[in-house]
């Protein structure tokens, strides 16, 4: 196929504009599986507990159920962390097909106080990994997601964390499917990976 | 003082069950007082409870203080362009004729600090100091980590 001149000057100004519409979603939502034909991909590299490094291609095929916290939290993440562990006994059977992860963004003090006791608390099933401050960045900076350590003096150990509340749908094959915000019940949670699984 | 205010929450949930107590002072009303268990005394712990104000002046819960926590403080969640954070609330509003609660993900006690691990069926005090009203201490249940709220319909049998 040949273009002409000006076939391909209109082109050229599609192509900015999808650009440019990609940059401005992104900029207004942190979610971008939207943006891009190409599939998304966020991935990790973290150790868990027992010091065992794990990346998204290590689940077998299992969607993956995402949530990025921190054990000093006990507002958003236990509410979070008590929705997936809700949704994974309501998914029976199939919840051999989901793993939900939670991915600490204060990997040095979770550490300190113990991650696998805290999420087993919510559910056997769930597996917290913790790395070191480069490899947990990594993670964000590929899931696109904010965290930021805030200095208050009248805060535990004298900071908390501010971070993405969100919970993130990974597909088996790694590609990035959906956001779940912050306070959606369990049901629909459950709703949408039945229709999924 | 920590032994004394740890053998007063010992001496308060040796005979617990669920409260669900409703308390009030003046024109105000609270109940559902609720927190979740924690794992060690190594993390903060949290307080939710709702507070009704049936009277016609406008109040505001100002501060908090337990025998459970060294540092109680109240906080409030806020998301904002996507992003969780728990600034310090210098004040909770209760405005005249509303209800208000500290719930998750909003207003909320942070207890810093904490004396003991709470554990899921104990009950602590709590001590809620208003701008208008005064103080008034409630009980407060330990529900499970996993809790997402007191189930107390049948509150004030
Ligand atoms: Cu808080």
């Amino acid at each position: 196929m040949r273009l002409t001149g000006m076939q391909k000057a209109l082109w050229a100004a599609a192509g900015i504009a999808v650009l440019a519409y990609a940059t401005l979603l992104r900029d207004t939502d942190p979610s971008p599986g939207i943006v891009a034909d190409a599939p998304f991909r966020p991935t990790f590299s973290l150790p868990d507990e027992t010091g065992r490094l794990l990346s998204p291609s290590d689940f077998g095929g299992k969607h993956l159920l995402v949530f990025f916290g921190f054990t000093n939290c006990p507002d958003v993440c236990p509410t979070t962390l008590a929705e997936v562990a809700q949704v994974m006994d309501d998914l029976g059977p199939d919840a051999g097909n989901v793993q939900p992860l939670f991915i600490s963004i204060d990997p040095e003090r979770d550490r300190r106080l113990g991650l696998a006791d805290f999420t087993a608390a919510f559910h056997p099933a769930i597996i917290g990994l913790a790395g070191d401050a480069a490899q947990t960045r990594a993670a964000a900076d590929s899931f696109r997601i904010h965290f930021a350590r805030e200095d208050d003096a009248a805060a535990s150990d004298g900071y908390t964390m501010s971070h993405s509340p969100a919970l993130y749908l990974i597909g088996p094959k790694g590609d990035w499917l959906r956001q779940f915000t912050y306070g959606t019940p369990a049901s629909e949670i459950l709703a949408d990976l039945r229709s999924r699984l | 003082m920590k032994a004394l205010a740890f053998s007063a929450i010992l001496t308060l949930t040796a005979s617990a069950s669920f409260a669900c107590e409703t308390v009030t002072l003046g024109d105000l009303t609270i109940q559902n007082a609720w927190s979740r268990a924690t794992i060690g005394a190594g993390r903060p712990g949290v307080l939710y409870l709702e507070i009704t104000n049936n009277g016609g002046t406008d109040d505001a819960l100002v501060g908090i203080a337990t025998p459970a926590a060294g540092m109680p403080m109240l906080h409030e969640t806020v998301v904002s362009d996507g992003v969780a954070s728990m600034p310090h609330a210098m004040a909770v509003p209760v405005p005249a004729g509303q209800t208000v609660a500290l719930a998750p993900g909003g207003y909320h006690g942070m207890l810093m600090d904490l004396t003991a691990a709470l554990k899921e069926g104990e009950t602590f005090p709590v001590t809620l100091m208003f701008q208008a009203a005064g103080e008034v201490t409630v009980t407060v249940d330990v529900l499970s980590m996993r809790a997402e709220g007191p189930d107390c319909a049948d509150a004030g049998q």
